[in-house]
């Protein structure tokens, strides 16, 4: 369990103090992938870096299984390093090692013996899904074949956290969908945490489980992925979950219910499942808003239905939508409904 | 000046010198050139990296005073003229090797000339890694030595070699140099055949062979340099 307690960083430059983490207090259990996510400069990079004391805090606590990071001396530190690993938005490997030996690379600071070191590398390798690339160099690989080499690199020593510090930013749809299913099959096999650090909505929605919603140096929003997707009451969470805008998405109409449908990976299927519901339960949805995509054969993203005000309309349309794998269906709350109406008169 | 240059007896005569000096000259070169280099990479190479890593962010930060005094000493090492210096360190070098005319006495002026050059070639070879690969290392628990000879010299190795041959071209100019004061070589020849006796033919056949010098340790550099890059090697698995 990873516990940051009114966690503060705040930067000196020459003619100001930036703050850029402003009392931050997250709970990451263990074997969750947690998002953290934001626009650019809301903190995330500097808040994952304080849970391994790259930065260090300016004020607050990190604790990890009870260890409180931050009072640990140079020795401790480095020892805990191996135990909270990270990989990065640019891979950051070694250029003049093959990768075999970057992989070995956390073994040999750790002073393991080498046919130790080696022997575990080439079962790296494996795991990533690489094992023909071991004598090759980073320059010779793509940038998935890259970051591949940097989670096994990260996996090196045995880690129980892995920070992700945007590692799919770099990458193409297809390869971070790849990338992500990786990291979602690491977690699960080896129990890893995984902290998850993206700007990308997309990312979250596919492998988190919760979400922190950072905005300017502050916590906006906290909660279980789905939660958060399908009532987003901060304006950083709306701003994320509907990128176009809340403003911009039409207004439910007067006496109109509306549900949110979030995808997360459901399977791709060959009838159109709005069009469906028509059909099979004669219920005409109004689609408010919708931003779907398929990322390999699953569906990601969210829609915005709108209904007559009938309770069995409403709890049949819920059901049949969560019939499916992977969809997750909640009414909007009647608060976000009401801040519409406001904005529109 | 030049006229007569190419005349018979010229010519057999400096075809006698070239015969009887040139192959000593030649070595005396390349050893005082090698040696000093050698010397001035030994200083050179640690001072670099303590520019670099003794830095207020650098991964083994120095006190601010010692990285100004060092910073200092190496600018006014490298602001005096090398025919200056020479003779400034004549007290240094008959402390250190008994005499201060020969090649063996040269290679101490031109090492003290060279070493702060190297200082500043290696800081700038060092500057160029990307600082994320050094976050990357600390982020994996490894130490600041860890950092030093695991990350920051192997991965700058093309980068060093290319300003090591720099560095070597440049000591070749001036063990030429140390000619005049007594420094052995194919400067000395220079000088004294070309410049005190008019022989201009041995004068221009030492230059040729400076230039070759200088051509074939250029050739070697960038081939290593080259060749030990793992970053330019061609794909040959793109996807």
């Amino acid at each position: 369990m990873i516990e940051l307690r009114h966690l503060s960083k705040s930067f000196k430059t020459a003619d100001a103090t930036v703050d850029a983490l402003k009392d931050i207090n997250l709970t990451i259990h263990s074997g969750d992938i947690y998002g953290i996510i934001g626009m650019s400069g809301a903190g995330k990079s500097t808040l994952v870096r304080c849970i391994n004391m790259l930065e260090v805090p300016t004020e607050g606590d990190v604790i990890i299984d009870g260890v409180n990071v931050g009072e640990l001396d140079t020795k401790a530190l480095r020892d805990l390093r191996r135990g909270v690993t990270m990989i990065f938005q640019g891979f950051n490997l070694l250029m003049q090692r093959n990768c075999l030996d970057n992989i070995i690379f956390p073994l040999e600071l750790a002073h393991v013996d080498k046919e130790t070191a080696r022997k575990r590398a080439l079962e790296l390798l494996e795991i990533v899904g690489l094992p023909d690339k071991a004598q090759a160099y980073p320059s010779q690989l793509s940038g998935g074949q890259q970051q591949r080499i940097a989670i096994a690199r990260a996996l090196a020593t045995d880690p129980k956290v892995l920070l992700c510090d945007e590692a799919t930013s770099a990458l193409d749809p297809k390869t971070t969908h790849q990338i992500l299913e990786l990291i979602r099959d690491i977690n699960r096999r080896l129990s890893i945490t995984v902290i998850v650090i993206t700007h990308q909505m997309s990312v979250v929605e596919e492998i988190c489980n919760r979400v922190a919603i950072l905005d300017d140096g502050t916590v906006a929003e906290e909660g279980t992925v789905s939660e958060v997707f399908a009532s987003p009451k901060s304006e950083a969470a709306k701003r994320l979950v509907y990128p176009d805008s809340a403003e911009s998405t039409p207004a439910a109409r007067e006496g109109e219910r509306t549900l949110r449908v979030v995808f997360n990976g459901s399977a791709v299927t060959t009838s159109p499942l709005i069009a469906q519901m028509a059909m099979d339960e004669h219920i005409a949805a109004n689609i408010l808003y919708a931003s779907t995509r398929t990322i390999g054969d699953g569906v990601y993203g969210n829609m915005l239905l709108g209904f007559p005000d009938d309770d069995e309309i409403v709890a049949r349309a819920t059901k049949y939508l969560t019939a499916g794998t992977g969809i997750v269906v909640m009414e909007t709350r009647p608060e976000e409904q009401e801040n519409r109406k406001e904005k529109g008169e | 000046m030049f006229t007569n240059m190419f005349a018979p007896e010229k010519v057999s005569e400096a075809v006698d010198i070239f015969l009887s000096d040139f192959p000593l000259a030649l070595w005396e070169t390349l050893y005082a050139t090698v040696l000093s280099t050698l010397f001035a990479v030994l200083l050179g190479l640690p001072l670099g990296i303590l520019l670099v890593a003794g830095e207020k962010n650098g991964v083994l930060p120095l006190p601010s005073w010692v990285l100004k005094t060092l910073n200092v000493v190496i600018n006014i090492l490298r602001s005096i003229p090398f025919l200056i210096l020479m003779i400034l360190v004549i007290p240094v070098t008959r402390a250190l090797v008994g005499t201060s005319i020969g090649t063996m006495a040269s290679v101490v002026p031109l090492s003290i000339a060279a070493f702060p050059f190297i200082a500043r070639l290696v800081e700038s070879s060092l500057r160029e890694l990307n600082p994320n690969i050094i976050e990357t290392a600390q982020s994996m628990g490894a130490s600041p030595l860890q950092i030093i000879f695991k990350v920051m010299i192997p991965e700058s190795v093309p980068s060093l070699i290319s300003n090591f041959t720099i560095a070597i071209t440049t000591i070749l100019g001036y063990t030429a140099m140390s000619g005049i004061i007594g420094g052995g070589g194919l400067g000395k020849i220079a000088i004294n055949y070309g410049y005190y006796r008019y022989k201009y033919l041995v004068m221009m056949v030492a230059v040729i062979l400076l230039v070759v010098i200088v051509q074939v340790f250029q050739a070697v550099g960038t081939y290593l340099a080259v060749k030990l890059d793992k970053r330019i090697k061609t794909r040959r698995h793109h996807q």
